[in-house]
């Protein structure tokens, strides 16, 4: 809802609009709440006078219009959609092996901004994710070999059932507040785990792989290989990286038209202090709840795409703490909590990290470990809050700012409000 | 096994949880800080008390005797140093500094030592056994539960007879008002924190010398703590001890079933409890 117009306030205005200038100094004598969609936020967001871009000359003929639009994020736009096109064409001129590092890091990406709209926005503390990264893999495992369904199709029945597990494991989370929420999850995620390890159709504790050419034979590949004349396990990369990407880009996507929506006000509100939000009439618990299920549907389906790609799975990789929670928190610390751009900056700088220690084994966990406690300590926004706070830039942003009128007014919330 | 004998093994067992979880339980109900790197100090706590044992030859009680001021004074720096600097109304930073202490502990140990299993020998203590009535009872199991039996007295001791005592229940009170009266509240904190690292102590003596141990099995000890702390109710040390013999003996029970349910079977006792009585079986603190 980038733009939107508000008749309401356009009447209002045009008392303004003859006194041009004038009416400079003075902030808005009362704006109503808005109705509809913004009717939490923006009125009880508070003023501030910015009008150092001038007076708008002809005002009467311009309406009010709340907007979030900046000139940066509109050229970042610009700028993201080469990047993902020039993305999308990758695969037709990178060696296999940087596809796969592609894959690795789009899939986390993923998992990082699912994990960030859960305790970033939502408050909720998963240590926990791993269950549906797990249940996600174990799901896609179970269509195709126990249901013979073909993987692209069993990646979404896998979101689905993840889905389904947050139900009764959100029952149990959600009686344990704030830490507790957090140990929670993970007896969850342990719970889940030793159930599977128990499923001798899929190799119980030892796991199993996925019967040789289930991949060749996955839609699209045979089509992918043809097209570019490539073997069919390449193909087969190529578009298991083309899902990561695609399923990156429709979270990133997600996360910020959730946040933009009356949903995200409310979750907003919740965060930064929930009596407050409750006593205007905000259901914390149902916004959190459906933030809990969303989460789980990306990470279940973003764990059965790694998992197709990995073609073999035991429950101890699947659920494993290090991989699928600890890497993806660090990621988003060392980012940003609380911003779409943090897990962006973070998993542009996990990838760098790696590529330094990668020979150095148990050092290179050491070394996350240990630049997150200091990012959390001396730079809690994360390195995206000190590139934000010295140059203002937003690229998604999501405050509303009222503009138009006679003399263009700003709204700024709190921060990342 | 008789079925007797699989209840008192559980209880047994139930004694060393209720030493891993003291040490939370205590730091939780001072100052509401979950710290998720618990199990990897009490792992900490058992590399220490390992190589006091092998580098200097110390029976393993002697070297407990002797890493419990080491680790009062870790707890003491970690505290002050660190965690006071996370303390808040957000409960991010402290939940994300406790995990990042835990994966850098983790991997600070594999580094040190190997992934390999150790075990801290403990002599003739290891295999001797006790036969009271109709059940065979080991001493390392009885000497754990009768240790957690004392760390509970101890602490119920310390928290409603000694000045400090009443300064942690003051502090856990009303922060801001203890401050008022006199009382520094980072330092209770750190006081409290170091208490706990000597509780972790005992538990890390136990947790060696009756089973292998090596730097990944952290999370699981602070799983079980967890699970006890909650079973028992907050704030209850006595609460704590029911869920450490609840776990334990849902474990043994669970285990003499089949092999490989003994820890699912633990879980399932803490999720069957959190579903009947959410606040624990003997809830004190209101949180």
């Amino acid at each position: 809802m980038g733009v939107r117009r508000i008749q309401s306030l356009k009447e209002k205005s045009e008392p303004f609009g003859t006194s041009g200038g004038f009416a400079r100094s003075r902030p808005p004598p009362h704006t109503p709440p808005l109705k509809g969609e913004g009717g939490i936020g923006v009125g009880a967001l508070p003023w501030y006078d910015t009008s150092k871009r001038g007076v708008v000359m002809d005002a009467s003929h311009r309406p009010w219009k709340v907007e979030t639009r900046t000139k940066a994020s509109s050229a970042f736009a610009v700028a993201a959609a080469i990047v993902v096109v020039v993305a999308i064409l990758a695969p037709l001129f990178i060696s296999r092996g940087l596809l796969q590092d592609l894959f690795f890091i789009l899939t986390m990406l993923t998992l990082a901004q699912s994990w960030n709209l859960l305790a970033g926005y939502a408050g909720l503390v998963s240590v926990g994710q791993q269950a549906f990264v797990g249940f996600g893999a174990y799901a896609m495992f179970a269509c195709v070999i126990l249901l013979g369904l073909d993987p692209l199709s069993s990646i979404l029945l896998a979101g689905f059932a993840a889905a389904l597990l947050a139900i009764p494991t959100g029952f149990f989370a959600f009686r344990l507040q704030g830490a507790y929420f957090a140990i929670g999850t993970w007896v969850v995620a342990e719970v889940v785990r030793l159930l599977l390890a128990q499923w001798k159709a899929l190799g119980g504790g030892t796991g199993t792989s996925l019967p040789s050419g289930t991949t060749r034979d996955m839609i699209g590949v045979g089509l992918v290989g043809d097209l570019f004349g490539m073997r069919a396990a390449h193909a087969s990369d190529v578009v298991c990286y083309w899902l990561a990407l695609l399923l990156a880009v429709a979270t990133i996507g997600f996360v910020y038209r959730l946040l933009r929506s009356r949903q995200g006000l409310a979750l907003a509100a919740v965060r930064d202090n929930q009596e407050a939000a409750r006593s205007v009439g905000v259901d914390a618990r149902r916004v959190k709840t459906y933030v809990y299920l969303a989460a789980a549907f990306i990470t279940g389906l973003a764990g059965a795409l790694i998992y197709v790609q990995k073609a073999r799975i035991s429950p101890d990789a699947a659920f494993s703490v290090i991989d699928w929670t600890a890497y993806v928190i660090f990621i988003v610390v060392i980012g940003g909590i609380g911003t779409i751009e943090g897990p962006i900056v973070g998993v542009i700088v996990f990838l760098l990290l790696q590529n330094m220690l990668a020979d150095y084994g148990s050092w290179y966990l050491l070394v996350l470990g240990l630049i997150g406690i200091a990012i959390m300590l001396f730079a809690p926004r994360g390195l995206w809050g000190l590139i934000a706070d010295r140059t203002g830039l937003q690229f998604f942003p999501i405050r509303r700012r009222l503009s138009g009128g006679p003399i263009s007014f700003t709204t700024k919330g709190a921060p990342h409000g | 096994m008789s079925l007797l004998d699989t209840i008192v093994q559980g209880v047994l067992l139930g004694g060393l949880y209720a030493l891993f979880a003291a040490g939370l339980s205590l730091v939780f109900g001072i100052m509401r800080l979950v710290n998720l790197a618990h199990g990897d100090l009490i792992v900490l706590a058992a590399f220490l008390i390992l190589v006091l044992v092998t580098a200097l030859g110390l029976n393993p009680f002697v070297a407990a005797l002797v890493a419990m001021p080491l680790m009062f004074a870790a707890g003491w720096l970690l505290q002050s140093q660190l965690f006071n600097r996370t303390l808040g109304p957000d409960i991010l930073p402290p939940l994300l500094v406790t995990f990042g202490l835990s994966i850098v502990i983790q991997n600070a140990l594999l580094e040190g030592f190997s992934a390999d299993s150790r075990r801290i020998s403990a002599g003739a203590l290891e295999t001797a056994s006790l036969k009271l009535g109709t059940v065979n009872v080991g001493v390392m199991p009885l000497l754990t539960f009768l240790s957690a039996v004392l760390v509970i007295v101890g602490l119920n001791q310390l928290f409603y007879r000694t000045a400090l005592g009443r300064a942690f229940r003051a502090t856990s009170d009303d922060t801001v008002t203890a401050g008022l009266m006199g009382i520094r509240p980072h330092r209770i904190f750190a006081a409290a924190t170091g208490i706990a690292m000597v509780v972790v102590t005992i538990a890390a003596l136990y947790l060696g010398t009756r089973a292998n141990f090596d730097p990944t099995i952290g999370p699981a000890r602070l799983i079980y703590a967890f699970e006890a702390v909650i079973i028992g109710g907050l704030g209850s040390l006595w609460g704590t001890l029911a869920g450490g013999v609840i776990i334990g003996v849902a474990q043994t029970v669970g285990a003499a079933i089949n092999p490989e349910w003994q820890i699912l079977a633990g879980h399932v006792a803490f999720l069957v409890v959190l579903l009947i009585r959410p606040r624990g079986l003997f809830p004190r603190a209101v949180d």
